[in-house]
């Protein structure tokens, strides 16, 4: 499965896509196949204040919960509402589906997150533990 | 006879290897390696219901007592009345503590005049073994732990009579439910074949012997020959929500050593009107003082699923009780869950909330179980 590029990535398998002040997130090819069949998808409303590292919602799937941790701080502006009837759509596509739009407090914050190859690498040594 | 040492290594079935060939998602389950899902447990689930589905449940652990005092051995150890088994037949049944809660629950066949198989839960074959062992000492019988001895493999689902028919000449439509019988199966002599299982279908479980060669060989012939009736391969994950919708207690969870049998429901499979077994004395006296809690069902009204172990509050937020295991169902497609609750909370449709993630979401007790298979229009095979 081929990372985009032009996004930014956390450890704990979130996405995110900036475009200037904007940015997309969603959760990752490797996290969506970790979860297995996703069944409920647990998010903010729009005008919710995020901090970058905490969590925002969760995502289920049959067999487990999990949070979401915001790979940066901003306000949400839109709010997939797909995903509350059909979460599957995260474990057909996971980098098209996008969860949450924000207007982001300091675009800066992304320096810090992982480029498509460090996060590729990460979940290397993380499937081979 | 000597006792088993518990052992902390990890442990592998003889289909190990065939697992990670079917790209299995492989998860530690009591001390086990297993499948947890191949395809995705949703997909895996519908299998079954619908089709049929094929699990390694070599896990599982297994027990042969047998000798003059076989039955009353069992009898002893086993709360339901094994007396009544016919050569060939099977019942539920449980193990337990002197104070009525849970040694484990079993499936105990009759397989001769004097012998019979205690099939018993992965997790606590050591404890269960070191208990039968302990227990039926002054007993003029044998006793052997078989659980290395077995591949068990479990084909579930409306499609599993075909499946099975396929690969032996034993005629399975008298084979009824909870009935089992040695059987020529994949070219192999005097294979135990049981019509039991765990998913709330029809069903049979198979006990293969467990060189990885042969074990290897029967479950890939299991699978070709399952193919033109939509066999999948099926993980722990599709077997647990299968069990919860069918409310079929899980050891740990809806038992426990904490747990008695009134509370747990599972009375009609408790025979007080046997002279005598471990755990009735007790169970007399909880009879008479009452219960102070009972296992419902439950499904979510609002949006949110709970999970074992989730805290069950009143109405008024005041926490009363726990769930044992909450999911999302895949066949019901909703979010349902067991949990013990004050006995005011059992009647049908009472309002809970479950606490998911700090919140108090709505939810209500429904009838159980929350999935029932629907009856053959002729029903004489079950």
């Amino acid at each position: 499965m081929a990372y985009p590029v032009e996004f930014k990535y956390t450890k704990e398998h979130e996405w995110i896509k900036a475009e200037g002040p904007k940015a997309t997130i969603g959760i990752t090819h490797y996290a969506q196949e970790s979860l297995g069949d996703i069944v409920f998808v647990d998010l903010p409303k729009p005008g919710t204040e995020l901090t970058g590292g905490k969590s925002f919602g969760s995502v289920e799937s049959v067999k487990a919960v999990s949070d979401l941790y915001a790979p940066a701080s901003g306000t949400v502006t839109e709010v997939n509402g797909e995903l509350a009837t059909a979460p599957e759509k995260i474990n057909q596509d996971a980098h098209d589906c996008w969860m949450i739009k924000i207007s982001l407090a300091n675009p800066g914050e992304l320096n810090a997150l992982l480029t498509a190859q460090e996060y590729e690498q990460f979940i290397a040594e993380e499937g081979g533990r | 006879m000597s006792a088993v040492e518990v052992s902390p290594r990890i442990r592998k079935t003889p289909l190990h290897a065939a697992h990670l060939q079917l790209g299995a998602k492989m998860v530690d389950f009591n001390g086990w390696e297993m499948p947890v899902e191949y395809s995705g447990i949703i997909a895996e689930h519908l299998a079954v219901r619908t089709q049929v589905g094929v699990f390694d449940v070599s896990h599982m652990g297994d027990i042969r007592l047998w000798g003059p005092e076989a039955l009353r051995a069992v009898q002893r150890i086993t709360m339901n009345d094994a007396a009544t088994l016919k050569m060939g037949q099977a019942q539920y049944s449980a193990m337990l503590y002197p104070q009525g809660t849970f040694v484990d629950d079993v499936i105990v066949h009759r397989l001769g005049e004097q012998d019979y198989l205690l099939v018993i839960n992965a997790g606590t074959r050591e404890k269960d073994f070191n208990w039968v062992h302990d227990n039926t000492a002054e007993f003029d019988c044998q006793i052997e732990n078989l659980s290395d001895n077995f591949t068990q493999i479990a084909i579930q689902g409306p499609n599993s009579r075909v499946l099975v028919e396929k690969l032996t000449t034993s005629d399975l439509s008298s084979l009824k439910y909870y009935w089992c019988r040695k059987i020529l199966f994949c070219g192999l002599d005097d294979i135990l074949l049981a019509r039991t299982g765990y998913s709330g279908e029809d069903g049979f479980e198979i006990y293969v012997p467990s060189d990885p060669e042969t074990s290897a060989r029967v479950w890939g012939e299991v699978l070709e020959a399952g193919k033109e009736f939509g066999a999948l391969a099926c993980g722990l994950g599709a077997r647990n929500t299968l069990r919860l919708e069918a409310k079929l207690p899980l050891y740990g969870h809806e038992i426990s050593d904490t747990i008695n049998v009134w509370e747990a429901g599972l009375d009609r499979f408790c025979k007080l009107e046997k002279p005598e077994f471990i755990g009735k004395e007790a169970l007399l006296a909880a009879r008479s003082t009452g219960l102070r809690r009972t296992l419902v069902g439950a499904e979510m009204i609002e949006r949110g699923i709970a999970r074992d172990g989730y805290k069950v509050l009143d109405p008024h937020a005041q926490e009363i009780g726990y769930v044992t295991s909450g999911s999302y169902a895949p066949f019901l497609k909703k979010n349902i869950a067991l949990a013990y609750v004050p006995l005011e909370f059992s009647p049908v449709g009472s309002d809970l909330r479950i606490e998911v993630r700090g919140l108090g979401i709505k939810a209500r007790t429904v009838p159980t179980p929350f999935y029932r298979r629907p009856k053959l229009a002729l029903s004489g095979n079950r």
